[in-house]
């Protein structure tokens, strides 16, 4: 009777759990969820694995356009997208699961995928791409891709991956089922060598090592306006900006197809999500219009880059350095400044402002420091909304300062 | 002119430490310099430079880059001639006789620098302050390594973070500077950037003044 003993000892955790929820939620101290599923947790650890029983779940995880790509395979599976909470480790989860009913989409911050595939049996992992970030925080990008690698040669999920990113195809490596999708990366820096061998690896057209590691045949690819799968073309246009969101949206599209989505529902339904957790979103304050970007790293900010010519004249760049963001803003060196910057005018906010003027004042840019932040709204033009990107805190505090448009 | 080689991009270029070049570029030119910045592959001789940086990097691409610069082998008369290297957490690895990497083993460096470096009991990441002749460094460290100096001096005292061994940190050997705060030390450290060049020349800098200044002083304040 040892199951049934387990699944009692997880629906107490879960009930003790609900009910610290209510009692957070009487006394105000937000939202109660989270504390919620952090006493069911703390009770049972095995929690996770009763609240995903019975349950398709599809994992999403990767450096960057995790909480995005999440949002479109919500979309894709007919769930509410609005109520994201971008959490991506095991309480986000569990408050997610209790929330929801039937199939559903989790966001896995990069070192926990093991405990995700282990706990959840996911039907499907998501796999987007790897690279550098928060360096002071988590591992060595390779040294995740090493991780991954075993995890993954144990799982028996569908794997859903992207054929560009040489270290997430070594990361996939042995996996057994695998779709391989031909989704735009922009950032390949964190690949040069090979994972295998560290011999440098060829990246023309197909990415190549002389040890025969190698581009995989990916079954899914991108048209202009049609995404291709094994006998299928399928009508493909994406709300969201940019040509990596194009891909985040292939992703999402085969990973619900995978799930069980008709593929055309789930690009038709993908295709309309125009705003996920508030990026991409325009925010009201004090007079003006501020439309907000999230770009955390090197390979968010090349991502970024591509929207360039749709910036406004006056851009506002905003970074914290809370533990959130990670401690060291050294990346803000790796990321193309000159392509965002150039031909604006700059205005530097965030606990690290003095760090982005000087990056772009060594790139030839020389920037406004915003020592009161309240003063901004006076300094910035007022024709239309202003570009505001921001690493994760600072974009929270626009988000808290602003009102929705 | 003045010419600035970033050695191996690709493998020692692990976080933000193109600063490096960037800042040398923009306090030299601002001096009226003219100023050639050149990237140099893995597997490409050395060029003729009078400053070569090694920034950062993972075990594999680390040891690749001790590799190539071995079967290279003209850092060492370079330096003989007056080249200036600066090296940063993995280069200043490299360039000295060995270092561990993942697994225990040890591998071959460059022996440009009196330098054995070992796996440490923890991994050393966080902010960290350096004084150097009554003056500081600010910057970050992130790595794994012991090191330690043989005949040569290290840059300074640790006065916050962990350097080689939580006493000093980084290297001063002629011809060589070498320091675990890691990715754009240079950028960070607008006096440390005119000193490199200053050796490079041989020529006094005029001062100048920029937002850099400003950055350093808030970190110093926020460090100290």
């Amino acid at each position: 009777m040892v199951t049934s003993l387990s699944t009692l000892r997880s629906r107490t955790a879960l009930l003790v759990g609900s009910m610290a929820a209510g009692t957070s939620r009487l006394l105000r101290r937000g939202a109660g969820d989270v504390i919620g599923s952090k006493v069911a947790l703390a009770l049972d650890p095995e929690v996770l694995r009763h609240v995903g029983t019975n349950r398709r779940v599809i994992v999403v995880s990767g450096t960057n356009g995790k909480s995005t790509t999440t949002a479109l395979v919500q979309a894709a599976l007919g769930n509410r997208v609005d109520k994201q909470t971008g959490a991506n480790m095991p309480t986000g989860w569990v408050t997610t699961l209790i929330r929801t009913h039937g199939a559903v989409a989790l966001e896995v911050d990069e070192p926990y995928l093991a405990e995700a595939i282990d706990k959840l049996s996911p039907e499907v992992v998501c796999l987007l791409n790897l690279s550098r970030d928060q360096l002071d925080r988590t591992s060595e990008v390779r040294q995740i891709a090493e991780k991954w690698r075993l995890v993954i040669a144990g799982t028996t999920a569908q794997i859903v991956a992207n054929a560009n990113d040489p270290l997430i195809v070594y990361a996939v490596g042995p996996a057994l089922n695998v779709t391989w999708v031909d989704a735009p990366l922009v950032w390949v820096k964190d690949a040069s060598s090979c994972p295998l061998c560290t011999r440098p690896l060829s990246v023309e057209g197909d990415w190549h090592c002389a040890c025969g590691f190698r581009r995989p045949r990916p079954s899914w690819h991108l048209n202009t306006r049609t995404i291709e799968g094994p006998g299928v073309s399928i009508p493909f246009s994406v709300a969201l900006p940019g040509e990596y969101n194009r891909g985040n949206a292939a992703m999402a599209i085969v990973s619900a197809h995978l799930a069980g989505v008709q593929a055309g529902i789930a690009a038709s339904r993908v295709g309309e999500v125009t705003e996920v957790l508030g990026r991409f979103g325009t925010v009201r304050w004090r007079g003006r219009q501020w439309k907000l970007f999230l770009a955390k790293n090197p390979a968010g900010l090349s991502a970024l880059a591509q929207l360039a010519d749709d910036f406004s004249d006056d851009i506002v760049i905003s970074i914290n350095d809370n533990i959130a963001d990670g401690r060291d803003p050294s990346w803000l060196y790796d990321a193309p400044f000159d392509e965002i910057a150039r031909g604006h005018r700059v205005f530097c906010t965030g606990s690290r402002a003095l760090d982005i003027a000087t990056r772009l004042h060594y790139a030839g840019i020389e920037s406004t420091v915003m020592n009161k932040i309240e003063d901004l709204p006076a300094m910035v033009s007022a024709s239309g909304p202003v570009t505001v990107i921001s690493n994760y805190t600072a974009f929270s505090d626009w988000q808290r300062r602003g009102t929705p448009c | 002119m003045l010419s600035i080689a970033t050695l191996y991009p690709e493998a020692l270029g692990t976080y933000g430490d193109g600063g490096n070049a960037l800042a040398l570029a923009h306090r030299a030119h601002v001096r009226g310099y003219r100023v050639e910045s050149l990237a140099v592959p893995l597997g490409s001789p050395l060029p003729d430079a009078d400053v070569y940086l090694l920034g950062g990097g993972e075990d594999g691409p680390q040891r690749q880059a001790a590799d190539a610069l071995r079967s290279d082998g003209t850092l060492a008369t370079r330096v003989g001639n007056g080249a200036i290297v600066l090296a940063v957490c993995a280069g200043l690895q490299i360039l000295g006789r060995t270092f561990e990497v993942a697994g225990g083993r040890i591998a071959a460096g460059v022996g440009l620098i009196d330098a054995e470096t070992r796996r440490g009991a923890e991994r050393r990441v966080g902010n960290a302050v350096i004084k150097v002749d009554g003056r500081y460094v600010v910057g970050f460290e992130n790595h794994g390594g012991d090191t330690h100096l043989g005949g040569d001096a290290p840059l300074g005292a640790v006065v916050r973070g962990y350097g080689n061994n939580g006493a000093v940190d980084g290297v001063n050997a002629p011809g060589v500077l070498g320091t675990y705060l890691h990715g754009p030390v240079l950028a960070l450290n607008p006096w440390l950037c005119d000193l490199v060049l200053e050796r490079a020349t041989g020529e006094a800098l005029e001062p100048y003044v920029s937002v850099a200044d400003d950055l350093y002083q808030a970190r110093l304040a926020a460090l100290l």
